[in-house]
């Protein structure tokens, strides 16, 4: 395709992102909601959609709902109410899902992605399906029920994003409101964010959107972009060769990231949606609403503007630091430790985030308070700034108190003149021609001195002790 | 023979539980063959049933219900016996749980007979949908018992069980019970909780009993009804015993008969026998007036709309992946799925799953199931209104008696006009009950009076009947079947 033609169309984009929540239990029954048991482990009879089974309706799925609608900066409706959604498939037991259609609990809001308000158009709870496994050696699929029942959100958007990056953007700050209102840990992995993309391309100008193509079940950030990027790519150059775009649900090819049709328009289903009776319309009161927005904590937006107008972080170092919830809080808790928040995001961005990347850990392996202590001693001198780094990972390392560490590994400054002047004497006895370069007058020599002795000391002197013996010897 | 009886029996060591249970087995015995009330009889959990019944009533620490023998219509779960709603789509089903009102019957250590022929998944007036076999009404073997509850009023009625639990979408209980000579009571809804009653139409269905007078009614209903966290719709209202609230007299009660219930297409029969019961009710001291419903005209479409709609999803799991019937060689899900359903359900269950899957659609929603439930809303609506100035509404159960089982049209829209009296206290989720009021001249078909309520009105409903039944001679049915 030619570039010129890329330029001529807008890509607009809709998203439809479903979340599953963080409850202890199923939202329409009392089974564990956790990931990673045995085949149909966690089951009854009513998320087996046994005959005669009902509907419980789960008050923290709710819960967790409404944080996740006010995290979004939603309305939280006033009354809410479930509906049946029909459609026969082998992984949907009662063959209806129990979802919202007619009055979602969280309506309108949105999220500012690079200065663009993305909005969504409402978030509405509903339960998960089971899972297929199929086994093409005995020709067979099994059901995996455990999922089934499972509490999850659908967070629906208006069609108003123009790339693929600013939609995995979106989702990314999405992700993190999710995670830091404590609703949903965020894994697209295992499957807990899984994105429907809605997408169309419309010539620049125009006032009507084109017609649209929905890309179903993405599940990283970058099948998502690179499914928006080539169904774009595919219409535009459809609508280029004269053709027009069909109406249709596509799924997404793993192997080339391109989609391939799923059904179409004519073959869409008739959900014939109608209230569910076995579960009571709820009413959510103010105060209802008022206490789990008092519970929400600081979400990421404020965070963000906290660690860059009062921290006077960059935004990349920023987003960096926001990016796992449990890094950030981290450096709060030692900011609010008395930490100084520049060195302590120096140490958390370096040290902590090469440790949690490398071993994949979900927490830090460090009280807040050890990393203090130990910035605490490298600014009042009593280590060296590059022991305080090395304290940091072998704490992370070794799980060890910062103090024993430091102990351990004879880290602490000594001010002992007699073996700081053995030190450097022997250091300058070594090389004694460097010694005559530095008195013939080639000062950068000075810097190899100083290295010599700090591989020897490891820290143990101050540096600005060390400089002044050096320049003592040598200038005697 | 009444509850209070068998118990005193039981209490006073007349009869072991295990002697009753016998007794009531060897009815089942020489009589079902001919009545058809049974699809499975518990030759099996009997002996043991009863022998835990007479430990607790040796240890003194019976329930009202303990050792009494009663029987399950088959839409009701049960964990040690089949149940399979008389469809072929169930047949040899065997829950691995039990309904709450099951469960609720077995901590009071009833003793259960086995399981009661019904119209496939409750669907009929009839008892003759039954995939398995059709019931006949005891008073007449040529006759229908009525339907859906038809295996329970028939066997209530022909003595082959002490009390039965049915269940009431549109008045599957109350006119079977009519049919049959016995009393059906159809509890508020939300009285009593749905969980393992395999679902028709979840905003109707009520669980209810059937015995063989109101009190008796009244033991059965104070054991099952109460709130349950499996089933949302319950209610913490109407807690009350209704047991212990019976026995007071009708005199300053303001009752109703419903003017649009005792026209021309009612035969002249059931409107004396009503009337007569209105008369007694009038001497006993309650003031009795005509009272004009007209919205219920709109009752039978409307219900017929919703209880369809709802049916076509609530049926839609029988898709032969998890239990039932399966489709033998089917080449794909779709297959499986669409033969499965097409052997496995009777043509009425799949007309109602058409009609209902139909007024669902998009397209149509708005035309019917959304008009039909703002019909329901204008039935309840008026109800409400006349309950500000009455206690309680009389009318028939149904417009006729039992109908021969030979006479019943093929035309199912005739069928369903005659479930004008008990649809309208469904729609409202009203209590209501059946109660024996009389007999025909020719044949002694028993003819029913319908007392309904304002919600959670139960005792209320239950002690006019009672009031009514201490002094109206209930016949049982003719010799030559008993």
């Amino acid at each position: 395709m030619s570039t010129a033609a890329q330029t001529r169309y807008i890509t607009v984009i809709g998203l439809e992102i479903h979340a599953e929540l963080l409850t202890q239990t199923k939202v329409f029954c009392g089974c564990p909601n956790t990931f990673g048991s045995a085949e149909n482990e966690n089951v009854c009879p009513t998320c087996l959609g046994l005959p005669g089974a009902l509907p419980v309706l789960n008050r923290s799925a709710v819960e967790q709902t409404v944080k996740a609608g006010l995290a979004l900066g939603c309305e939280i409706a006033r009354w809410t109410r479930w509906d049946r959604k029909n459609y026969f498939y082998a992984d949907s037991p009662k063959a209806y899902q129990i979802s919202q259609l007619y009055a979602p609990l969280c309506l309108g809001g949105g999220l500012e992605v690079g200065g663009r308000l993305i909005r969504l158009n409402h978030i509405h709870l509903e339960e998960d399906a089971g899972k297929l496994i199929h086994d093409g050696a005995r020709n067979v699929t099994r059901v995996d029920f455990n999922r089934c029942g499972v509490p999850l959100i659908e967070i629906v958007t208006e069609p108003d994003m123009r790339s693929a990056d600013e939609a995995a953007a979106f989702i990314e700050q999405v992700r993190m409101a999710l995670v830091y209102a404590g609703v949903c840990d965020g894994k697209m992995e295992q499957g807990s964010l899984r994105v429907d993309a809605n997408v169309s391309v419309m010539p620049e100008g125009a006032a009507e959107l084109g017609t649209r193509a929905e890309v179903k079940n993405l599940n990283s950030f970058r099948h998502v972009a690179l499914a928006i990027e080539h169904e774009a790519e595919r219409q535009i150059r459809l609508i280029e060769g004269g053709d027009r775009v069909v109406q249709e649900t596509r799924r997404f090819l793993e192997g080339t990231g391109e989609t391939a049709p799923l059904r179409s328009k004519e073959d869409a289903h008739d959900y014939r949606y109608f209230p569910d009776p076995d579960v009571l319309p709820l009413e959510l009161d103010a105060e209802f609403v008022g206490r789990l927005r008092a519970s929400l904590g600081e979400l990421p937006g404020a965070r963000r503007e906290r660690y860059i107008g009062q921290y006077g972080m960059s935004a990349a170092d920023a987003e960096t630091l926001l990016a796992r919830k449990f890094v950030s809080d981290f450096y709060d808790e030692a900011v609010a430790l008395g930490a100084d928040p520049r060195e302590a995001g120096n140490m958390v961005r370096g040290e902590i985030l090469r440790h949690v990347g490398e071993t994949g850990a979900e927490r830090v392996g460090m009280d807040a308070g050890d990393l203090v202590k130990l910035l605490g001693m490298a600014a009042a001198g009593e280590i060296s700034a590059n022991n305080a780094k090395r304290a940091v990972a072998l704490t992370l390392g070794e799980g060890k108190s910062a103090e024993a560490i430091v102990e351990a590994h004879n880290m602490r400054i000594r001010e002992d003149p007699d073996a700081l002047a053995a030190t450097v004497r022997s250091v300058l006895a070594e090389r004694p021609d460097a010694v005559r370069s530095y008195k013939d007058g080639e000062t950068k020599v000075f810097g190899f001195f100083m290295g010599q002795c700090n591989k020897i000391l490891k820290g143990s002197a101050h540096p600005k002790s060390v400089e002044a013996e050096l320049r003592k010897q040598l200038d005697s | 023979m009444l509850l209070t009886k068998l118990r005193k029996m039981l209490d006073a060591r007349e009869v072991s539980a295990a002697e009753l249970a016998g007794e009531y087995a060897g009815k089942i015995e020489k009589l079902d063959d001919g009545v058809g009330a049974f699809l499975y009889v518990n030759r099996e959990g009997l002996a043991a049933a009863a022998a835990r019944a007479q430990a607790r009533i040796d240890a003194g620490e019976q329930g009202p219900l303990t050792g009494i023998p009663v029987a399950l219509k088959d839409n009701l779960c049960t964990r040690d016996m089949p149940t399979t709603c008389a469809s072929k789509i169930l047949e040899g089903y065997r829950p691995p749980y039990d309904a709450t009102v099951v469960g609720r019957l077995r901590a009071q250590d009833a003793v259960f007979l086995g399981k009661l022929n019904m119209d496939e998944f409750a669907m009929g007036a009839t008892t003759q949908n039954s995939y398995y076999k059709p019931t006949q009404n005891p008073f007449d073997l040529t006759r229908a018992p009525g339907g859906s509850s038809g295996g329970a009023a028939a066997a209530v009625s022909a003595g082959m069980c002490a009390a039965a639990l049915g269940s009431d979408t549109g008045g599957s209980v109350r006119q079977p019970a009519s049919f049959c000579g016995v009393t059906g009571h159809r509890p508020t809804y939300g009285l009593v909780s749905r969980y393992g009653c395999i679902a028709f139409a979840s905003s109707l269905d009520q669980v209810g009993p059937l015995g063989l007078s109101a009190s008796d009614c009244a033991l059965m209903l104070d054991a099952i009804s109460g709130p349950d966290p499996h089933d949302q719709t319950t209610s913490v209202h109407g807690r009350e015993p209704c047991a212990a609230r019976l026995g007071r007299s009708p005199k300053g009660l303001r009752l109703g008969l419903i003017r649009e219930l005792l026209g021309g297409e009612v035969d002249a029969e059931v409107r004396d026998a009503v009337y007569a019961a209105a008369k007694w009710y009038e001497r006993a001291g309650a003031t009795v007036t005509e009272v004009s419903l007209p919205m219920l005209r709109h009752a039978v479409p409307a219900y017929y709309l919703i209880s369809s709609a709802e049916a076509s999803a609530n049926l839609s799991r029988f898709d032969g992946v998890r239990y039932g019937h399966r489709a033998a060689d089917a080449k794909s899900y779709g297959e499986l799925v669409a033969r499965s359903r097409a052997e496995g359900f009777g043509r009425e269950v799949k007309r109602r799953i058409l009609l209902g899957a139909y007024a669902l659609s998009s397209g149509y929603y708005d035309a019917y199931y959304k008009r039909a439930v703002h019909l329901a809303g204008v039935v309840r609506a008026q109800y409400d209104e006349v309950f500000r100035e009455f206690d309680a509404l009389l009318s028939p159960v149904a417009p006729t008696v039992a109908f021969e089982t030979g006479k019943i049209p093929d035309d199912p829209a005739q069928v369903y006009v005659a479930d004008i009296c008990t649809v309208s206290a469904a729609l409202a989720g009203l209590p209501s009950i059946s109660t024996p009021c009389g007999y025909t001249k020719d044949g002694g078909l028993p003819v029913g009076l319908m007392i309904t309520g304002r919600r959670w009105a139960d005792p209320l409903v239950l002690s006019l009947a009672d009031a009514h039944e201490r002094e109206f001679k209930r016949k049982d049915p003719p010799g030559y079947i008993m």
